[in-house]
Order: structure tokens, then C-alpha cells, then sequence
């Protein structure tokens, strides 16, 4: 029994065979890793349709569920996981490896095509209808043969997919060896270390000019020089403080002048200390 | 048209499945172009099991999915593991195991 | 004239006697060897504790040995002729397959007079060391190796199976080499050890050879069965079987062409060179072929090789010692020459057996006699062995000056002196089968007379020509004794063992014994042998009678540099056997480092340089594999397209 290929499975399948092949295309050109996966389900979804238009419905939903479902969620996710931004460099590092992986694989892939078509020329097609219908459906024959022909590769199959699963457990398991540091562990680790346990003062404190290059006060009155970034720092661009500021804090903080802020005079220039008027 | 219009076009995204393991340095591409090539087979097995006339060839392409799945789950696990030791996913990065 | 057929046995046919088991006395024939034996190993295992008294157990051992013998001798004599045979085994030494071997011993008439003569000269010679190695601080060490060969010996004569033998062959050759060697500080002394050695593997592997052949013709290798079926064996083998056991005996009785070690061995400490190269260990050739008289009795071949070798060592042996001055390797030399004698007379078949044993047993005396005298020389003289730094000792050491005397009355043949009965008889019996034998063992008749006169003369005779420092004095009464003993013997053991012992029918049975006519009367046969001696005398007297130059001659016969040289002995052993050798060594070592070594390190190289390389394709890139796959992949596409599957 010959069963002829009809003009509608004919479109479907040029259609979804430019598709596929744009897809797959775009999976190994693409810069980014994400692009490549998004292609990618291009591709098996076009393969799903054609499975289905190759009478195998139960593979084709299988395709799309599995396949484009969570095996290409997986890939998403480790993507998000590795880095969903980094973009492949695509320069080659192993001299001549990208010229003769195109030839070879070209070669080798007209080399299959070649093959295949010669050793098909003329085969006919038996079609699956007899085979589909004999238990009542393409889902029935297959369950007849998953159980009762290939039931020990199905169990063994099985068996690989739990050990697959627990495989990829220890794999991407990271062991703890110590306990988890609480908040009080960390505030004493912070302390143990000697350096200045709170935040940095910023610049521009206690100053008149709120800007990054005036040096925040200590309660003391003297100068905070870590306030001020380090590049200005280093070039000696600290803007002078204003000392009557200086004096008053001190005062403030010996506790004497407790009533009320200081007048003091207000430079006109900007640029120079307005201490210096006095 | 022919019915081995199929195995050219699962040959053709073999080859190119192929093509983008030998150049693609991303691991987590490369894995994406074997899978291409897995998918390349399965189509050849279902266009097979038409021609034949047999679900057997159907049967082949399920366990090929199975394996293909576990294989993937195993595989991205090794990927995550390398990439947290060395920050990449590069798979020329691991090249220690040489001369 | 005395020996004028006075007693000439009844012509008595070789035959194997039935060995009985032996009982009474008998049953301690392995007390024999287990004696000395034990002596040896408490000798040289208690180190320093048996310093003081060691050497009495050495003595005693031996003694308490030659008693038992003594005793056993006596009860052998009171049984009848064809019943003095016993054999003793003691368990099963080897059984692999139908390789059986016991140790058992065989005591006969034959094993009884070599039992005698090692443990009686053996214990005169212990006795005699008592005093001459009074200084030595390895005395006992001496005492212990001495032991040692006594029980080697000892095993050697009383084994009832060649592999026996062998054992005890190889044991007075051990024996041997440690005596040599004995002062091994001496460069000199561990070389001649070393070379004795070597030279006696090539013996030992003739004997070994010719064991392996026994054992492969006959099934067996008892004197038993090997005798018994000797005629069941052809013609070629038994000639192999006698060539190899000359092998062996040229080896260890010095015999021409192996007899280079002898000289050297006088290395070792006098009493050894009496004991082993002198009376008894070199006489292990002769009892090895008159022991196999069975053989040589039927291999014409053999024999008669055996009877060339005998002439030829008798005269070189002869011919070296009248030209040195050295004094004991002139009695080296006269060693060699004698056995000489004892081989040719072994070779003449029955005619000889009995006499080759009777002249081993009276040189075993008077050469041992010789021996110890020079030694007691020497222990005068500081230890010098040049004779022309001695003359006129007969003053200060009567007692050595006499035994000497009877001693070199003895070893040229001078009538009623122990020599002549013995050396008269291989001559009558050389000239009983060949006239140019019988004529050769005249000549080194004469030879002898001459060389034991020069040495007699240069000795004791003439002027003193001491070193300043010589206080030339008579030795102690421990080794005096002995040489009295042995004088004694040099005079008297001739005739009473030929008239009162009967030595011919005594051997008889084990040897076989037949005597032929002659052209010429036996009394002128005599008379022409004694005046021959007596010539070879007088030339001496006249050459070193009156004055002897202190420094030796340098104007002398090209015969005479060729005797000091030892015949060239050692420049041919180099050129046919050290050189060759050596050469082939060398060949050897520089192919295997160039040729075998070379092919193994290139291949190697090759391997390892390819594998270099190749390792390269190993770059650790997992892209760079799956392209080889590819590559693979095609190969394979490629071939199965072209064997066509279409």
C-alpha cells in the first residue's frame, strides 16, 4: 500500500522546514545565548508539526511538552543562572577550527543528504494508518509496544531518568560545612576586623557647601578625611573647612555654647574659606 | 514531493547541528546543537517508521526524547558545577585533562 | 735384582665384586668422613673461642679417622679376597624420575689404600702444621680447611656413584682453593688460588659431563651399574665417557694440558702443598681412572690418550723441575712428572692399574716426606724457598737433612728404597705395551735423577750461600716425628707392601691384573732404568756439586728459559683460551650494548618520540575531538561508500 504525500502536507511541510532550518540557523549564529534557545524552540516546534504531519501525534504534543517545554525552560533557567546577559565573543581561539568545522561539516552533511537520497530513490511510503488504527490509535500503538516489546528499555529507561535526576542532585549540590552565620555573628566578625564598624561620613556634612569635595566634620571638629573621595583627595582638592564651623562643633561638643547656633560671617567668594575674612 | 524530502531536511539540521558543536564555545549552546541533532534523528525515525509502516520507528524516536531529557538534566548540572568553580561556561576553559 | 719377578701375581681378570652390606666395623665407614667433617665445622664456626686448643681437635679427628681405618684395614685383611667389598647407604639423596641417587659409600680394597693413605699421611701432616703454623694467627682457620679436606677427600675416595664423588670432588677442589689462598693478603697467593680454581672448572666440567652421559647410557651413575652394563654401551660413548673422565682427571691431577695451576698452588702453606698437591688430592685423577677401569678397559681410544697425556706430563713435569730454583715448585714440578707416571700406567690398562695405585701410594709418602722436609727448610730459613740461597744445611738440620735424603733415595729409585719397587713396575709394565711409553718413562727416570740431585745438592750439599739474617736451626720435635714417620715409610713402605702386603693381589680383584713377556729380561731392563738414574745423578753432581752462583745464570739453553717459564704454559693458556675468550667477551659486551641494547632503546626512542608528537593532538579543546569525530565519521561514510553500499 502506497500512500501518496498530499499538497496540503506538502505546504505544511515547507513551510516548517524553511522554519526549522531558520531556527537552527539562528541557534548556532546567534551572539547570545538566549537568542540561540528562543531559535531553538522555533525549530522544535516546526519538527512537532511535522511529526504530526508524519502521523506521529503522540511525539509531536510529546515534542512540544517535553521538548519545548521544560527541556527548553531548563536551558533557560540555567542561562539566568550562568548569566543571561553575557554575550559569546565569536572570535575563534583554536586556529583553522572554524574553517574546518564549516567544510567538514558541510562535506559530511552532503556526504548523509547524498547517501540517505540515493539509498531512498524510490522507496515508497507504507503509510501508518493500518498501523495507527490496528489498536485504535497512535497513542494505543505505541502503548502496546512501549509495554509489551520494549518494556525492558522502557524500564530501563526509567530507571535512567531517576538516576539522571539524582545525578544531577549531587552534582549541583553545594555542601555546607559550616554553620550559618546568624546577625549576631556577622556584627562580631565586622567588629573583630578593626576597621571603622558603621558607614563612612559623607561629604558635604556640617558644611556650607554641599558638595563632595568639603570634608565632613568628626563630632571633635576635626577633619574627615575619609569622607571625601579618594581621587580629589589625592590631587589636593579638598575645599578648605570653614574654622568658625570648627570651633563650634568643638564647643558643642565640650558642652559649652549650648544656646543656640553662632552667627558667623558669609564669604561672598565661594571659592575661598570664608574663615579667612575674619 | 517525496517522502525522503524528511531525512534531507533532518540531514541538513544534522549538519548544522554539527557545525555549531564544533564552533560555539557557549557549553549551554553547544548542548542546544546536540540537542538540534537529536532532534534531527527523531524526525529521520518518524519519517522511517512512515515509510515502513511501523510504530517501532515512532517507539525509537520516545526513547531517544527520554534519554535525551536525561542526558540534558545531567549535562546542565555538569555546566553549573563548572560554572561555579570557574565563573565561565566556556567549554574551552576546561582543557586541563591534555598533554 | 730384587724386584726380579719375585712376586708376579696370577693374571686375574677385572671383576666386579658383589658388594655385602656392611656390618660390624663396616657399618662406620660414614664415622669416616663424619669425623674430620665435624672437625671442620666447630673449626670454622667458633670462631675465636678455639683459638688456643683448635688444632688438637684438628689433629684428633684425623687420627681417631686413620685408627678406625687402621682397624678396618686389619679386619678387611682377615676376610677372604673376594668378600673385602662393602657398601653402606645411608638414605636417598635424590629421587627425580629415574634419577636415583643414595648416598652410599663403597669401601674396597682400592677406597681402603686411598682411606689409609689420606688419614695417615693426612694425620702426620695435621701433626707436622701443630708446629709449623705454631705463629700463624689463623692457625685454626688452617686446622679448619685442613678438616675440610679430609672429609672432602675422604667422601671423594668412599662415594659408591660418580654424583657422589663429584660432591667430593668439588669439596677438595673448595678444600683447595681456600688452602692456597690461605694467605689471602698475599697478591700472589689469591691469584694462584683463583687460578687453580678456574683451571679446575674445566676439569669439573668434563666430570660433570661425563656423569650426564652415564646417567644417559647406563640409567644410572653407581659404579655398580655403570661397570656391570659398560659393555652394553658402544664403542663411541665409552671413548666419550673416558676423554671426559680425563678431562676431569687432567684437571685435578695437573695433567698436561691443564697442569699450569700446580706450580702456583705452592702458594699455600707447605703442609698443604704435601697434603693436597702432593699426596692426595692430585692423585684424585688416578683413582678417577683406575675407579673406571671398566671403561677404559674397552675404549682403546681413551686409553691410550690417557697413556700420551701421562708420557707427555711426565716429561715436561720432569723437565720444569730441574729448572727451578724455587724449591718447592721444583717439587711441583717432580709432582706433576710423577703422576705423570701414575696416568701413563693407569692408561696401560690391567698391565697398569695395580702399579699406577702403588706408585701413588709410595710418592703419597716420600713425596709428602719431601714436602714437609723443604717445609722445615724453610721454617729455618726465614721462610726461603730460593735454593740458591741455601747449601750446606746438613750441618744445622740432621734430622731434615736425613728424611730428605730418604726421600730423594726414594723418589729416584734407588734400590731397597720405596720408589723403585713402585717406578720399576710402570716402567716394566710401560714397556709391556709400548716401547716408546717405556722408553719416555726411562728417560724421565734419568730426568728425575737429575733434578732431585740438584735440588738435594743445592740444598744441603755444597757452601752456605745464607742471607745475612738466616739462623738456619733444626725444627721442633712436633714436626720432626712426622718426618721420621715418613722417612721411614719413604724406606720401608715399597717392599712391604709388595712382598709383605701383596699389593697386586691385594688390588687385584677391584683393578684387574695381567701381566705380558717382554723382549729383554726384566733384571737388564733394571740395570739399564738404575743406570740411567745414576747418569742423570752425576750430571747434577757435576753441575751443582762443587759451586752454585747465588744469582742465576743468564747465559743458559733456550730448554732451560723455557723450564723457568713453565714450559710457556701460561703465555699459551692466554693465547688459546684467556685471549679468545676475552676477545669474544668484549665482541659480546659491545654487541649486546650497541646491537641488542640498540634496537631495544630505538625502538623505544621511536615510540617515544612518536608518541611525542602525537600526544600533541591531545590540546585539551573539546571542540578540536568533535571535529576528529567528524573527520571519522567521513572516513567511515567514505568507506562504506566506496565498498558500495548503495
Amino acid at each position: 500500500m502506497i500512500e501518496q504525500i498530499g499538497t496540503g502536507e506538502a505546504v505544511v511541510f515547507w513551510v516548517c522546514a524553511v522554519l526549522s532550518v531558520v531556527g537552527a540557523l539562528g541557534l548556532i549564529l546567534s551572539r547570545r545565548a538566549v537568542h540561540s534557545a528562543l531559535w531553538l524552540a522555533l525549530t522544535m516546534i516546526s519538527l512537532a508539526v511535522l511529526y504530526i504531519a508524519n502521523a506521529a501525534p503522540f511525539l509531536g504534543m510529546v515534542q512540544i511538552i517535553v521538548y519545548t517545554g521544560a527541556v527548553m525552560m531548563l536551558f533557560l533557567f540555567v542561562l539566568m543562572v550562568v548569566g543571561v546577559d553575557a554575550s559569546d565573543s565569536l572570535v575563534e581561539t583554536i586556529r583553522g577550527q572554524r574553517w574546518a568545522a564549516i567544510v567538514l561539516g558541510l562535506g559530511f552533511g552532503m556526504l548523509l543528504t547524498a547517501g540517505i537520497a540515493n539509498a531512498l530513490a524510490g522507496v515508497g511510503m507504507t503509510g501508518l494508518d493500518s498501523a495507527n488504527s490496528q489498536y485504535g490509535g497512535n497513542v494505543e500503538g505505541l502503548a502496546r509496544l512501549l509495554f509489551s516489546d520494549y518494556l525492558v528499555a522502557f524500564e530501563i529507561v526509567a530507571a535512567l531518568l531517576i538516576v539522571a535526576a539524582v545525578g544531577a542532585l549531587v552534582l549541583a549540590h553545594r555542601e555546607k560545612w559550616q554553620p550559618k552565620l546568624t546577625q549576631r555573628d556577622l556584627a562580631i566578625q565586622r567588629v573583630r576586623t578593626g576597621l571603622h564598624p558603621g558607614n563612612q561620613a559623607p561629604p558635604g556634612v556640617y558644611a556650607r557647601h554641599n558638595s563632595v569635595d568639603t570634608p565632613a566634620l568628626l563630632p571633635d571638629g576635626s577633619i574627615a578625611e575619609q569622607s571625601v573621595p579618594e581621587p580629589l583627595r589625592v590631587r589636593g582638592d579638598l575645599r578648605p573647612v570653614d574654622t568658625a564651623a570648627i570651633t563650634e562643633t568643638a564647643e558643642l561638643a565640650a558642652g559649652g555654647a549650648a544656646d543656640g547656633p553662632v552667627e558667623h560671617p558669609v564669604a561672598d567668594d565661594p571659592g575661598s574659606s570664608p574663615g579667612e575674612g575674619r | 514531493m517525496n517522502p525522503e524530502n524528511y531525512i534531507v531536511l533532518a540531514g541538513v539540521l544534522f549538519t548544522i547541528g554539527a557545525i555549531g558543536v564544533m564552533v560555539r564555545r557557549n557549553a549551554i549552546v553547544v548542548f542546544m546543537s546536540v540537542e538540534l541533532m537529536l532532534n534531527a534523528a527523531n524526525l529521520a525515525f518518524v519519517a522511517f517508521a512512515r515509510m515502513n509502516g511501523n510504530l517501532d520507528g515512532q517507539v525509537v524516536a520516545f526513547f531517544v526524547m527520554v534519554v535525551a531529557a536525561a542526558e540534558v538534566v545531567v549535562g546542565l548540572a555538569i555546566i553549573v558545577t563548572v560554572f561555579r568553580s570557574r565563573r565561565s561556561a566556556s567549554i574551552d576553559e576546561p582543557n586541563l585533562l591534555k598533554y | 735384582m730384587i724386584g726380579n719377578g719375585a712376586v708376579i701375581a696370577a693374571d686375574v681378570a677385572p671383576v666386579l665384586e658383589p658388594l655385602t652390606a656392611a656390618t660390624g666395623i663396616f657399618a662406620w665407614i660414614w664415622l669416616l668422613i663424619a669425623l674430620p667433617l665435624v672437625g671442620a665445622i666447630v673449626l670454622l664456626t667458633t670462631g675465636r673461642w678455639t683459638n688456643r686448643f683448635g688444632h688438637f681437635i684438628g689433629v684428633a679427628t684425623v687420627v681417631i679417622a686413620a685408627i678406625l681405618a687402621i682397624a678396618m684395614l686389619i679386619e678387611m685383611m682377615g676376610r677372604p679376597a673376594d668378600a673385602r667389598a662393602f657398601e653402606q647407604t645411608l638414605y636417598s639423596w635424590v629421587f627425580a624420575g629415574q634419577f636415583q641417587v643414595d648416598v652410599a659409600f663403597q669401601l674396597d680394597q682400592l677406597s681402603m689404600v686411598f682411606v689409609l693413605l689420606i688419614t695417615i699421611v693426612g694425620s702426620l701432616i695435621h701433626i707436622y702444621s701443630i708446629g709449623y703454623m705454631a705463629h700463624d694467627p689463623d692457625r685454626r682457620r688452617f686446622f679448619g680447611f685442613l678438616n675440610l679436606f679430609v672429609a672432602a677427600m675422604l667422601l671423594l675416595v668412599l662415594a659408591d656413584n660418580y654424583l657422589l664423588l663429584y660432591v667430593g670432588w668439588e669439596g677438595v677442589g673448595l678444600a683447595s682453593f681456600l688452602l692456597i689462598g690461605f694467605w689471602q693478603y698475599k697478591p700472589s697467593a689469591s691469584a694462584a688460588a683463583k687460578k687453580a680454581f678456574v683451571i679446575n672448572r674445566v676439569g669439573d666440567v668434563g666430570l660433570s659431563l661425563a656423569i650426564m652421559l652415564m646417567f644417559v647410557t647406563f640409567g644410572s651413575v653407581t659404579f655398580e651399574s655403570v661397570f656391570s652394563s659398560a659393555g652394553e654401551a658402544s664403542d663411541s660413548t665409552l671413548t666419550w665417557i673416558g676423554l671426559l673422565l680425563l678431562l676431569a682427571a687432567a684437571g685435578k691431577s695437573a695433567q698436561f694440558p691443564l697442569q699450569a695451576w700446580l706450580l702456583d698452588a705452592m702458594e699455600g702453606p707447605t703442609p698443604v702443598s704435601a697434603l693436597i698437591h702432593a699426596a692426595t688430592m692430585v692423585t684424585a685423577g688416578v683413582y678417577l681412572i683406575v675407579r673406571s677401569n671398566a671403561i677404559y678397559d674397552r675404549t682403546v681410544f681413551a686409553a691410550t690418550a690417557v697413556v700420551v697425556i701421562g708420557v707427555i706430563t711426565m716429561i715436561i713435569g720432569a723437565i720444569i723441575g730441574s729448572a727451578k730454583d724455587d724449591i718447592k715448585k721444583a717439587l711441583a714440578g717432580s709432582t706433576m712428572s710423577q703422576i705423570g707416571y701414575m696416568v701413563l700406567a693407569a692408561g696401560l690398562g690391567p698391565v697398569g692399574y695395580v702399579f699406577a695405585i702403588f706408585h701413588l701410594l709410595t710418592h703419597g709418602v716420600f713425596k709428602a716426606n719431601l714436602f714437609l722436609s723443604a717445609g722445615s727448610v724453610m721454617h729455618g730459613m726465614n721462610n726461603g724457598v730460593d735454593m740458591r740461597r741455601f747449601g750446606a744445611l746438613r750441618a744445622v738440620m740432621m734430622i731434615t737433612f736425613g728424611a730428605f735424603m730418604f726421600g730423594y733415595l726414594a723418589i729416584i729409585g734407588i734400590p731397597p728404597f720405596s720408589g723403585f719397587y713402585s717406578k720399576d713396575k710402570i716402567i716394566l709394565a710401560a714397556f709391556e705395551v709400548n716401547l716408546i711409553a717405556g722408553i719416555a718413562a726411562v728417560i724421565a727416570a734419568g730426568i728425575t735423577g737429575f733434578y732431585m740431585t740438584r735440588m738435594f745438592t743445592m740444598t744441603f750439599l755444597g757452601k752456605a750461600r745464607w742471607d745475612d739474617d738466616a739462623h738456619p736451626h733444626e725444627s721442633p720435635a712436633v714436626m720432626t716425628i712426622p718426618l721420621i714417620v715418613l722417612a721411614i715409610g719413604s724406606l720401608g713402605l715399597g717392599a712391604s707392601l709388595y712382598y709383605w702386603g701383596d699389593i697386586v693381589e691385594w688390588l687385584a680383584p677391584v683393578t684387574g691384573y695381567e701381566s705380558r713377556p717382554i723382549a729383554i729380561s726384566t733384571t737388564l731392563l733394571e740395570l739399564i732404568t738404575l743406570a740411567t738414574v745414576l747418569i742423570g745423578v752425576a750430571i747434577a753432581v757435576l753441575m751443582y756439586g762443587r759451586s752454585v752462583p747465588i744469582q742465576p745464570p743468564q747465559k743458559v739453553s733456550v730448554l732451560t728459559t723455557a723450564a723457568r717459564n713453565n714450559l710457556y704454559d701460561d703465555a699459551t693458556n692466554d693465547i688459546v683460551a684467556v685471549r679468545p675468550t676475552w676477545y669474544a667477551a668484549r665482541f659480546l659486551v659491545w654487541f649486546d650494548n650497541r646491537i641488542v641494547d640498540g634496537a631495544v632503546n630505538a625502538s623505544a626512542a621511536f615510540v617515544g618520540g612518536a608518541s611525542g608528537r602525537l600526544r600533541r593532538l591531545q590540546n585539551g579543546f573539546t571542540r578540536s575531538y568533535a571535529l576528529v569525530m567528524v573527520i571519522g565519521v567521513i572516513v567511515v561514510f567514505g568507506v562504506l561508500a566506496l565498498v558500495g553500499l548503495s
